[in-house]
């Protein structure tokens, strides 16, 4: 008349069976429709930056764990997949192996681990990653392959600009962008990514559905996402209305570049975004703003990597002042 | 639309097993063991001893202090020890034991089947006889249920709370009781609206309750003081402020109580617990107790004496399933786990839930991912992530500052987490050290 085993613990008694796996998975889901595109346009190079970035990534994460801090690994928690996968989708795909060997390294290693593991890094590991091997290796970084013309190729690709690049080109060169317009692509063909670019970054259309994806499972929320692209909308529309032929449109600049990706996949990482909805629209905003000044007056022709380490930096400072609402104190303002 | 709080919540797996049984009679144990720390405040002040002769309805401990209630005894017996048990706390606390004269009992039962509508006694003389008759909150929280009765002049009371939400899940004694004794409910809500003085009257019961809106809608239909507010299905709807907002949408002030916003909320287990003891004089003797669980043979609702030790149920629902790993006292979210089945039922028991391993297991703790999910269900506003880390490094001056002491004990947090961390078990902890620290 008695149980087998008796266990007395505190409620809860039930849990929702969430897990850090599970999200991760989720993630993984995500970003598939994006390297499928990615596959489609680059051909066999995507699929060789990505493997390697994932496994370079997955095995210094492993190895760490064992060798150095000396604890059990989680390396089952898919995190580190889900680094190197962001990693390759902010590479060309023919840079060289080696370059994604360091730069899992400098992702894993110097972002992630030794600030403690999962949970802990205050940068995007990814794009602390991408950052590094754009300083270190600017030519191998911006050397983007053709779309369509390196289905076999992987390291003798012939390559070619992308838009953002050569609105850049322009302003320095005191160009207008009617007199490049013909080397720009169409609108329809950066939607559906059909241009140059970093292997995972083009497509918007494959990276807003996985994004549909993310908040149909509640992964992430609208916040950051959209702050971060309406924000960018707002003030890249502004600076076009003014000088139309040195600007580049609003929509270009969304589907452009980073853009999406990184407002679906790079600043909604949990660990490093801010955690109540008013923070995360700071946050987002603040992205969003510094992405375009980047763009439009930096040196560099994308800033959304550069925009969302710079706000990395600002969430623990977010936090500690953006607190939610305390149920019984005076309602400042909502956001629902 | 339909009523519920907007700020956080969870929507665990509702497992209202039980949700058709109707109520049975559990056969008078042959020992009770009534501990005198029930209720929330002081434990009651023992005038029996060992011994004793005592019957049922008899006073066994008395009320001691302003916030305390009176203890009954619920059966006919001998006093053979007064001891110190391991209660449903996990702790040791004083304990009266009576050996039951079965027949003795049996004759002494109350029989309060039949309906008594009018109302004979004044507002002060209900009070009194709440007090007599020892009724304490019964969804769990065992609040003296005559303290929150008294109104006073600073914060007048308009509207009236009854609280048949029961959004724990698994657990349906309050279902089960809103079918079975409906018109006497409602006779209790009269006796509550004359000891207050309101003539507002909100029944809030969550929808997954069908039968119990429509049967309350159809018997209040000519009353227009009391309406039935039908609640989308949300956990912890059932918690106090939780319910005042959604009713309402008034908040309770932080760290304040429902009668700053002019209202008081009962359970309808204590307004039908009001209604035997002001219409009958009988004492709060037994309740309406769930034993359920996903293997359990029979599980269903039952009448149970206080006292009544939890292996008794059990031996009447077909013994334990092999399998379990836990026996709950109250629902998975904010019951206690016991320690051993002489654990008896209590004045707050609203159930009894086994759990099977596979159930009962807490995954491995992982690092906090920063995620936001315990912020986002937390339904008093706070950063329970937060709170844990703070307790964690002993910063408890730091986690009150952040209202730590607000925390319901709700469980949404460590319900969501991914990495599975007690973010709870921490706040309690952190609770417990700030209160000890207040008392040296």
């Amino acid at each position: 008349m008695s149980p087998i085993r008796n266990i007395v613990s505190a409620s809860p008694h039930i849990h929702s069976g969430q897990s850090t796996r599970k999200i991760m998975l989720d993630v993984i889901i995500a970003l598939i429709p994006a390297f499928l595109v990615g596959l489609y346009v680059f051909g066999i190079g995507s699929l060789i930056v990505t493997a390697t970035a994932i496994l370079s990534c997955v095995l210094f994460e492993f190895l760490i764990q064992k060798f150095w801090m000396k604890e059990a690994g989680n390396v089952g928690d898919l995190s580190a997949v889900v680094t190197g996968i962001l990693l390759a989708f902010n590479l060309p795909s023919n840079i060289p192996l080696w370059m994604i060997i360091i730069g899992s390294l400098v992702a894993i290693g110097v972002a992630k681990m030794s600030f403690g593991g999962i949970g802990f890094n205050i940068f995007n590991p990814a794009l602390v990653a991408r950052v590094f091997l754009l300083i270190s290796f600017p030519v191998e970084m911006t050397s983007w392959p053709k779309p369509f013309e390196n289905t076999w190729t992987y390291l003798d690709a012939t390559t070619g600009a992308t838009t953002l690049g050569i609105a850049k080109e322009a302003s320095l060169m005191g160009q207008t962008l009617s007199e490049v317009s013909d080397m720009i692509q169409s609108s329809q063909d950066m939607l559906l990514g059909l241009t140059g670019g970093s292997i995972g970054e083009m497509s918007a259309i494959a990276l807003l559905l996985g994004g549909i994806y993310l908040l149909y499972k509640k992964v992430i929320t609208w916040h950051i996402p959209v702050s971060i692209l309406l924000s960018m909308f707002v003030i890249g529309g502004i600076f076009w209305l003014t000088k139309q032929d040195m600007y580049l449109d609003p929509v270009t600049q969304l589907i452009s570049g980073g853009a999406i990706l990184g407002a679906f996949y790079m600043a909604t990482d949990m660990t490093t975004s801010p955690m109540t909805p008013k923070g995360m629209l700071i946050f987002g905003v603040g992205i969003g703003l510094i992405s375009i000044f980047i763009r439009l007056f930096g040196a560099y022709p994308e800033g959304v990597s550069f925009a969302i380490l710079i706000m990395n930096a600002f969430v623990p400072l977010i936090d500690n002042y953006i607190k939610p609402r305390r149920f019984g104190t005076p309602i400042k303002f909502k956001i629902r | 639309m339909l009523q519920t709080f907007p700020l956080g919540g969870i929507h665990p797996p509702e497992n209202k097993l039980t949700k058709d049984k109707p109520i049975e009679k559990m056969p008078i144990p042959k020992t009770v063991y009534v501990p005198v720390a029930q209720h929330i405040g002081i434990p009651s002040e023992i005038v029996v001893n060992k011994k004793d002769v005592v019957i049922t309805g008899q006073l066994i401990a008395k009320a001691s202090g302003k916030i305390s209630a009176h203890i009954h005894s619920p059966v006919s017996g001998k006093v053979t020890k007064i001891d110190k048990i391991v209660d449903h706390s996990g702790y040791k606390q004083q304990c009266i034991v009576i050996k039951t004269d079965i027949k003795a009992t049996e004759e002494a039962q109350i029989n309060t089947d039949k309906l008594r509508t009018e109302i004979k006694l004044s507002p002060k003389e209900i009070l009194e006889r709440i007090h007599e008759c020892g009724i304490v909150g019964l969804g769990g929280a065992t609040f003296p249920s005559e303290v929150k009765l008294h109104v006073n002049a600073d914060n007048p009371v308009d509207t009236l709370i009854v609280n048949g939400v029961e959004c724990e899940p698994y657990l349906t004694a309050d279902h089960a009781l809103m079918l079975a004794k409906s018109k006497e409910i409602l006779v209790g809500i009269q006796i509550l609206i004359k000891a207050l003085g309101v003539d507002n009257v909100i029944i809030g019961i969550e929808n997954n309750k069908p039968n119990a809106i429509e049967l309350f809608e159809k018997l209040t239909k000519n009353n227009d003081n009391i309406k039935v507010a039908s609640l989308k299905v949300k956990y912890p709807q059932g918690g106090e402020k939780q319910l005042i907002k959604a009713v309402l949408n008034r908040e309770v002030p932080k760290g304040g109580l429902p009668n700053q916003v002019g209202v008081v909320v009962h359970n309808v287990g204590t307004v039908f617990a009001i209604y035997e003891a002001v219409q009958y004089n009988k004492p709060l003797m037994e309740r309406v107790v769930t034993l359920t669980g996903k293997n359990l043979i029979n599980a269903s609702n039952f009448w149970v004496k206080i006292g009544t030790p939890v292996k008794d149920l059990l031996e009447a629902s077909g013994g334990i399933p092999e399998d379990t790993e836990k026996i709950i006292n109250g629902g998975p979210m904010m019951g206690k786990a016991l320690k051993n089945t002489d654990i008896p039922v209590i004045k707050g028991t609203s159930g009894i839930l086994l759990m099977p391993d596979v159930e009962s297991h807490r995954p491995e703790v992982q690092a906090c991912i920063r995620c936001g999910g315990c912020v986002s269900v937390c339904p008093m506003g706070l950063e329970p992530y937060l709170l844990m880390s703070l307790i964690e490094r002993s910063r408890i001056e730091n986690a009150i500052d952040n209202d730590l002491m607000t925390c319901i004990e709700c469980g949404s947090c460590s319900y969501i987490c991914p990495a599975h961390r007690p973010l709870l078990d921490f706040i309690r902890f952190g609770k417990k050290l700030h209160n000890q620290n207040k008392a040296s």
